[in-house]
C-alpha cells in the first residue's frame, strides 16, 4: 500500500502540487486523471522519487520514503516497476537485453535462470518471439508490452504507469489496460496509472483520483464516476458526446 | 545559468560519476561497447586525416625551404615535431571532439528526452556512473593509442609525399626524423592526449545529461558541447604546454 499525505511540490515560485492526500491499495489498479497541467506527472514522479517534494509524506507499506537511508531507497527502487509514456526502452539493447538488464544489475542469477525469467515475462505479455528484436523494430503496442515485461521482471510490489495508452489504437489500448489489470491482481501489485484515456477510466479504474490545479478534486471508483455530480469531473470525463450518452444511459438504467 | 554554475554542476556531476560501479559484469559490457563506439570507430577518420596532414606539412616545409644553406633533413625534423607536439595530440583531439563529442551528447541527450535516464534512476541505478564512467575509461585508455597511431601515420604520410612529389629525398627525410629525438616529447603528447580524452568524454556527457526539451534542444546541446570541448582543449593545450615545456 502507498500512502500520500499533504504532498506539496513547486518549481521556482510556481506551486504544482498543493497538498495531496491519497491511498493506493495492494492488488488494485488506481488511476490518476486530470487535465494537462493539473500536476499528474509531477505527482507520479514525486511518488517515484524523481522529484523531491517540499512538504508531505509518501510511505510504501509503512516505510516513509524521506526517512529512508541510501540502501533502503535503493532497495525500494528495486521493488518498483515503471512503464513510461514513451516506453523508455534502451535503444541500443535488444528486447531480451532490455528485460534482463535489471535482473543482471541486481541479482546473482545464472544466465539460464535469467533467460527463463525473460521467457516467462515475454510469454506473459504475449511476445514470446521478440527476444532478438531492437525497440525500433517494434510497433508502439509491442514496445509498451516490452516495457511492461521489463517493469515486472523483478516481481515488483509497486507498478507505476505514465499514460500507458498514449499513441495506441483503441484495440491495443484495451489489450494493454487488461494486461496491466491482470498483472496487478495476479502478482498482488499496487498499481498507479496516470492517464488521459477515458476508456481506461471506465474499464479498469478500481480507484480514480481526479486532480485539478494541484489538488485532489474527487476520488471514487469507475462505477461512482458515472453518478458523481462534481462539475469538474463531469466536464472532464464526459466532455465527448459519446461519453455523455453512455453516462445518461447508465443513469437511466440504474434509476429504473 | 551563468558559467560558474555550469562549472559547479559539471564537478558535482563528476562526483556522481566516480563511484564504484554497481555491477562489474554490466560495467564491463558497457566499457567494451564504448571502446568500440568511441575508439575503434574513430580509427579511420584519425588515420585518414593524420596521413594527409603529415604529407601536407612535409610538402609545405619543402616548398618554403628555398635556401640551399638550410639542410633538407629539416623537412623530416619539422614534420616529426609538428606531428608529435601538436597535430597528433591536439588537432586529433579537436577532430574527435567534433565526431565523438556530438555522438556522446546526442546519445545521452536522446536518452534524457525519451526518459531512458529516468528509467535507469527508477530502477535504482546511478545513471551518471553507468553512462559516463565507461566513456571516460574508454576514452582515456584508447585515445593515447590513437594519438600514437596519428604520429606514425603523419610521419609516414610526409615521407610518402616526398617520394611521390620528388621534393626531397627519402634519406634526408629519414635523417630528419631521427635527428634530436627527445622521448619526453612523447610523454608530453601522451599526457595531453589523456587530459583531452577526459575532456572529450565528460563535457559532451554533461551537455547531454542535463539537456531539457526535445530533439531540437538535443541538437543545440550537441553543437554547444563541440564548441565548449574545443575551447577547453585549446585552453588546456596552452596551459599544459606552458607547464610541461615552458
Amino acid at each position: 500500500m502507498i500512502q500520500v499525505k499533504d504532498l506539496h511540490k513547486s518549481f521556482g515560485d510556481t506551486p504544482i502540487l498543493k497538498g495531496i492526500d491519497a491511498t493506493f491499495e495492494r492488488g488494485k489498479t488506481s488511476l490518476i486523471i486530470g487535465q494537462s497541467g493539473s500536476g499528474k506527472t509531477v505527482f507520479l514522479k514525486s511518488l517515484l522519487g524523481l522529484h523531491t517534494p517540499e512538504q508531505g509524506i509518501i510511505s510504501f507499506d509503512g516505510n516513509i520514503s524521506k526517512e529512508m537511508d541510501v540502501d533502503q531507497k535503493r532497495q525500494l527502487r528495486q521493488e518498483i516497476g515503471m512503464v513510461f509514456q514513451g516506453s523508455a526502452l534502451f535503444d541500443s539493447l535488444t528486447v531480451e537485453e532490455n528485460i534482463i538488464f535489471p535482473v543482471k544489475m541486481f541479482t546473482d542469477q545464472s544466465t539460464s535462470e535469467m533467460r527463463d525469467r525473460v521467457n516467462s515475462v515475454l510469454k506473459r505479455v504475449n511476445l514470446p518471439d521478440a527476444h532478438q528484436k531492437f525497440p525500433a523494430e517494434l510497433s508502439g503496442g509491442m514496445q509498451k508490452r516490452v516495457a511492461i515485461a521489463r517493469a515486472i521482471v523483478m516481481n515488483p510490489k509497486y507498478l507505476f504507469c505514465d499514460e500507458p495508452n498514449s499513441g495506441l489504437d483503441p484495440k491495443t489500448a484495451i489489450v494493454i489496460d487488461n494486461l496491466i489489470q491482470e498483472i496487478t491482481s495476479e502478482y498482488e501489485i499496487t498499481t498507479v496509472i496516470n492517464t488521459h484515456d477515458m476508456n481506461s477510466v471506465m474499464e479498469i479504474g478500481e480507484k480514480i483520483i481526479f486532480l485539478q490545479d494541484g489538488l485532489k478534486a474527487w476520488e471514487g471508483s469507475h462505477k461512482e464516476i458515472f453518478k458523481t455530480d462534481n462539475e469538474s469531473v463531469v466536464n472532464f470525463v464526459y466532455s465527448s458526446n459519446l461519453f455523455k450518452k453512455v453516462r445518461a444511459l447508465y443513469l437511466n438504467e440504474s434509476n429504473s | 545559468m551563468n558559467y560558474i554554475e555550469h562549472v559547479g554542476k559539471y564537478f558535482s556531476m563528476l562526483r556522481q560519476v566516480f563511484k564504484k560501479p554497481q555491477r562489474l559484469s554490466v560495467f564491463k559490457d558497457a566499457l567494451f561497447r564504448e571502446i568500440e563506439d568511441l575508439g575503434l570507430k574513430s580509427l579511420g577518420i584519425v588515420a585518414f586525416i593524420a596521413f594527409f596532414v603529415g604529407g601536407v606539412i612535409a610538402i609545405q616545409t619543402a616548398l618554403n625551404l628555398e635556401s640551399p644553406i638550410i639542410p633538407k633533413y629539416l623537412i623530416g625534423f619539422a614534420t616529426k615535431r609538428a606531428m608529435i607536439l601538436e597535430f597528433a595530440p591536439t588537432f586529433a583531439s579537436i577532430i574527435l571532439a567534433g565526431k565523438v563529442g556530438s555522438f556522446i551528447t546526442s546519445s545521452i541527450g536522446t536518452m534524457r528526452v525519451t526518459e531512458q535516464i529516468d528509467a535507469l534512476e527508477v530502477m535504482g541505478i546511478n545513471s551518471l556512473n553507468y553512462l559516463v564512467l565507461p566513456k571516460i575509461i574508454a576514452a582515456v585508455c584508447f585515445y593515447p593509442l590513437l594519438v600514437v597511431l596519428a604520429m606514425f601515420l603523419g610521419i609516414f604520410g610526409g615521407w610518402l609525399a616526398g617520394l611521390l612529389t620528388g621534393l626531397f629525398h627519402s634519406i634526408d627525410y629519414i635523417d630528419g626524423i631521427q635527428l634530436d629525438f627527445d622521448p619526453f616529447l612523447l610523454q608530453y603528447a601522451t599526457i595531453k592526449a589523456i587530459v583531452f580524452a577526459f575532456v572529450i568524454a565528460t563535457i559532451p556527457s554533461y551537455h547531454g545529461y542535463y539537456v531539457k526539451g526535445g530533439s531540437l534542444e538535443v541538437g543545440r546541446a550537441s553543437t554547444q558541447a563541440v564548441v565548449w570541448t574545443s575551447v577547453v582543449i585549446i585552453l588546456l593545450n596552452y596551459f599544459l604546454t606552458q607547464m610541461l615545456l615552458g
